[in-house]
């Protein structure tokens, strides 16, 4: 049989009153829980000694340089705000779920009909608009603060163009060309010194990205974009390229170097020299020569000078091979010189078909390049 | 709950040999059947597609893995989100509509019946091209195979220059050709809808249902053309000359991107919406009261739909526009937030006080709730410009939309499938089997995508086939992977529950959930004309008026 209890329009407070002992509302749903406490896992910071090596580890909210640690600070209230939300709703959806379930010693009546509230619908809509206005005040400032930076006088200035899939980094007021890791004075109180980058392609789209230091910025073919660091710790930061760019998107990894200001003045002065030459190495050099190295690489004081490739003027002094496929050493050389197909397949640079003593002339004449 | 039988008709269907169900199948315009086929076609791709991301998930479960090479992992990541957006969720709810809005309408089928067949053909054909790429891209010169461009075809990697053979060509043909399909069926819903409610229902008696559904076609057809139009000016590009995104030429990669996040974004909401709309049906059912707050929840849909038309840079807050433009897109984006969560407090507002029925259907929309809160938190996250710079294009932008394309679309068409099966197939699924599917889904899913947000955090970019050890990613990589796993269990329990039950599950009757809108005052399944009788409706509710007569809803209804 069914049973009509009376309609209360526009009341949802009738709604609630029929009195029933009040359920316990620790049955908080675990997902939510879960979730949350993922989150608080993130911001208390603890992350990285329990995965990973600390040295490594790239987690943008322990920026160690303007503008990341901006971004974190807004991050921070971000998150701040949304989690307060979600305790919130979520709250009230477990509360509504615990109190007005069905139960099996009810009657087969129906629940108060209610079809809505006018003064309900405005909360909940009005409400909802301030917070999206704090947050766009805040946002907005923010955007302007990092975007329209102008760079102060000292500035170093560098261009980087993304190549499938390689990094080529200029400077072009000291006149240094290298690639894959940029290397960066650090800023102190002193003499501030911030890093203003121009971003260009060189084929498609591509982006920097550095979590400790800054957001990402694509680098876009026809088109050239900015942005700015100032680390003042000196380290080593790991990032990636992160727009999808074909192939070997994965190994287009990327490193910025930062040095206390005075070994940043030693490395670009050993960078603006010529190539080092080494007698030790002609037979290797001659190798290099006859083939068709020279099309795709420079060699700076020689005449090799392609621009395909990576400058190799001053090979030696970077910490890896192949945009990150492998740390630089005597054998990742040698085995990248033999064939880059096997190290990261899809390489623009082709299997030469050279001997193997061919192979270990090359690294020696390569390995003088310091 | 007081199920009540209402049988204004009856109807056994007939027997037939298998070659003619089949042939009735081709040749079918009835409504019904291209829906259930939509539906179906739709499932088969996203096992498909599916499967396809468990081989990503393997690839990535531990650091620098060899299981596939870098091009077959391109390939793979470009035909799962090409096939779970194109494929996947836009025939569901092209069958959903199909399948629902007539009937809900108490018209006898659609407005334009062969129209429809139509579109569903070139949706089917559209997809099996789509894989037919494995076999058909490499052409002669052998350089192609299946798209490995991404969902989203930046330029100028799709040119000739940089995809060489036909495999962006198969991802253009095919995707015009769904489109065609999609179009065509949006045309038809909203002519049904607009054009063929049987007397009394005026637009604001509809079912919340249908008019989700009024709103996702009308943005259907407001930005398909937007992708069209992009794919045919890629097509003159890498065949006619063209200099549209031909960046080495002076064209304009950014174009691209403008273009297809015009269609990019609203297509989200899109596929949100009939999530929306399953949500907005059975919550009030399963809690016994009415929608709360119809009207404003018509509204909150507009304005979606309207807002989601403004919103579509925020998907490139890392190109280089100015900080005015980052601004507007931020603010536009923000705003979406609004109507969003009026929609989240409605549903709210409908279970308070009401007698909540922990049935399957309910149970995934309350999965649903939770879940598609945290997805438009993050969305809001996501939307901060400057954490959008650090958090675009990582896997907390991955773990984001999975949440809202899972946790929040899937839910609820899962909830939709256990709530309309017994009236398409006239039997109930296994509530035991629908609780494991829930249970070992709701799991798997969490320990992927919640985990998923991390990386995202320590850096790790999106489409990326391998990584180094150390830097923090290969637990939670592990984790996720191992997510995947407990999915796919979930969803096996689904498609034996689906199979099963067409011969095995208990009879429904018409009206086993005991609800209100029209399609359950005729016979499960419905006869080919639906209605012997057309309906004559008084309110929102016609059934509970029927149920009710001492005390009917358009008594209230203003």
């Amino acid at each position: 049989m069914i049973r009509h209890s009376k309609r209360e329009e526009n009341s949802l407070n009738r709604a609630a009153t029929p009195a029933r002992t009040q359920a316990p509302v620790k049955r908080l749903r675990c997902r939510a829980l879960l979730s949350f406490a993922a989150l608080v896992f993130i911001v208390a910071g603890h992350v990285h000694p329990a995965f990973g090596n600390p040295a490594q580890v790239t987690n943008l909210l322990q920026p160690l340089s303007q503008p990341a640690q901006e971004i974190k600070e807004l991050s921070m209230l971000v998150l701040t705000i949304c989690a307060t939300i979600f305790l919130i709703v979520a709250g009230l959806l477990v509360y509504a779920i615990v109190r007005f379930r069905h139960r099996p010693g009810d009657e087969a009546s129906e629940p108060p009909q209610i079809y809505g509230s006018n003064q309900i619908e405005t909360a909940w809509t009005v409400l909802p608009i301030l917070i999206v206005f704090v947050l766009i005040l805040v946002t907005s400032r923010t955007i302007a603060d990092i975007q329209d930076r102008k760079a102060p006088p000292g500035a170093i200035h560098s261009t980087v163009v993304g190549h499938q899939w390689w990094w080529e980094i200029r400077y072009p007021e000291l006149g240094i060309v290298t690639a894959n890791e940029l290397h960066v004075p650090a800023s102190d109180g002193n003499r501030r010194q911030p890093t203003f980058l121009n971003l260009e392609s060189a084929d498609v789209a591509h982006s920097f990205w550095v979590p400790q230091l800054a957001g990402k910025t694509d680098l876009i073919p026809n088109r050239e974009n900015r942005m700015w660091i100032e680390p003042t710790q000196p380290g080593t930061y790991l990032g990636n390229c992160a727009e999808y760019c074909g192939m070997q998107h994965a190994r287009m990894l990327l490193r910025v170097i930062v040095q206390p200001p005075a070994e940043f003045e030693q490395w670009v002065k050993e960078q603006q020299q010529s190539a080092f030459e080494d007698a030790s190495a002609t037979e290797g050099r001659k190798i290099f020569f006859a083939n068709s190295c020279v099309s795709c690489h420079a060699i700076r004081g020689t005449s090799a000078q392609g621009t395909f490739g990576p400058d190799l003027t001053h090979l030696m002094s970077r910490q890896t091979l192949a945009s990150g496929a492998a740390p630089l050493s005597h054998d990742s050389l040698r085995a990248w010189v033999h064939d880059p197909q096997q190290l990261k397949v899809g390489c623009l640079m082709p299997n030469m078909q050279i001997t193997d003593k061919e192979v270990d002339q090359i690294v020696t004449y390569l390995e003088t390049l310091k | 709950m007081a199920a009540q039988e209402i049988s204004l008709i009856s109807s056994a269907p007939p027997r037939s040999s298998l070659i003619d169900r089949l042939h009735g199948l081709v040749v079918t315009v009835d409504h019904k059947k291209l829906g259930l086929m939509y539906i179906g076609t739709a499932l088969l791709f996203l096992v498909v597609a599916g499967l396809m991301a468990m081989v990503m998930r393997w690839q990535l479960a531990i650091p620098n893995n060899h299981l596939v090479p870098p091009d077959v992992f391109n390939r793979l990541f470009t035909m799962h989100g090409t096939a779970m957006v194109f494929l996947v969720g836009m025939p569901i709810l092209a069958g959903l509509g199909n399948y629902l809005v007539p009937l809900m309408i108490g018209a006898r089928d659609m407005a334009f019946p062969r129209l429809n067949a139509f579109g569903y053909w070139m949706f089917l054909f559209g997809g099996l091209l789509l894989y037919f790429s494995y076999l058909g891209a490499p052409g002669l010169s052998g350089h192609g195979s299946a798209p490995d461009v991404g969902w989203f075809a930046y330029a100028p990697l799709t040119g000739r220059a940089f995809s060489r053979g036909h495999s962006t060509d198969y991802w253009i043909l095919s995707l015009l050709l769904t489109g065609i399909g999609t179009t065509v069926s949006s045309i038809n819903v909203i002519a049904t809808a607009v054009s063929m409610r049987c007397r009394g229902m005026t637009l604001m008696r509809m079912p919340l249902f249908v008019w989700m559904m009024i709103v996702t076609n009308f943005m259907i057809l407001l930005v398909m053309p937007a992708l069209s139009v992009a794919q045919i000016m890629l097509l003159i590009d890498r065949y006619l000359g063209g200099r549209f995104f031909d960046t080495q030429a002076g064209g304009s990669a950014l174009l691209w991107q403008h273009f297809f996040w015009i269609f990019g974004h609203p297509e989200v909401y899109i596929l949100m919406i009939p999530g929306f709309a399953c949500v907005s049906e059975i919550v009030p059912v399963f809690s016994r009261k009415p929608i709360f707050g119809y009207p404003v929840m018509v509204g909150a849909t507009t304005m979606i739909g309207l807002i989601s038309m403004g919103v579509w840079a925020h998907h490139m807050f890392s190109v280089g526009m100015t900080s005015t433009g980052n601004t507007f897109f931020a603010i536009s984006t923000m705003l979406v937030a609004v109507p969003t969560g009026i929609k989240i407090f409605n549903w709210l507002g409908t279970m308070y006080g009401g007698k909540i029925h922990f049935e399957v259907p309910m149970i995934f929309c309350l999965g649903m709730l939770f879940q598609f809160l945290i997805a438009g938190l993050t969305g809001i996250m996501l939307a901060v410009v400057p954490f959008d710079w650090q958090l675009t294009d990582s896997y907390f932008v991955v773990a984001h939309f999975h949440y809202v394309l899972i946790g929040g679309l899937l839910f609820a068409l899962f909830a939709g499938f256990y709530y309309w099966y017994p009236k398409a197939f006239g039997r109930m699924l296994n509530r035991k089997l629908g609780l494991w599917h829930f249970w070992l889904f709701t799991i798997g899913f969490h320990l992927t995508f919640d985990t998923m947000h991390i990386p995202g955090l320590l850096g790790m970019p999106r489409r990326i086939y391998t990584y180094d050890a150390g830097r923090g990613w290969e637990t939670l990589n592990l984790i996720t992977s191992l997510g995947a796993l407990v999915q796919a269990a979930g969803i096996l329990c689904l498609v034996i529950n689906l199979l099963r039950s067409l011969k095995k599950g208990e009879v429904a009757g018409n009206d086993p959930w005991d609800a209100w809108t029209l399609e359950w005052a005729t016979s499960s399944p419905p006869p080919e004309y639906n209605f012997e009788t057309l309906p004559v409706v008084r309110s929102r509710r016609p059934l509970w008026d029927l149920k009710h007569p001492e005390d009917p809803d358009w008594k209230y209804e203003g």
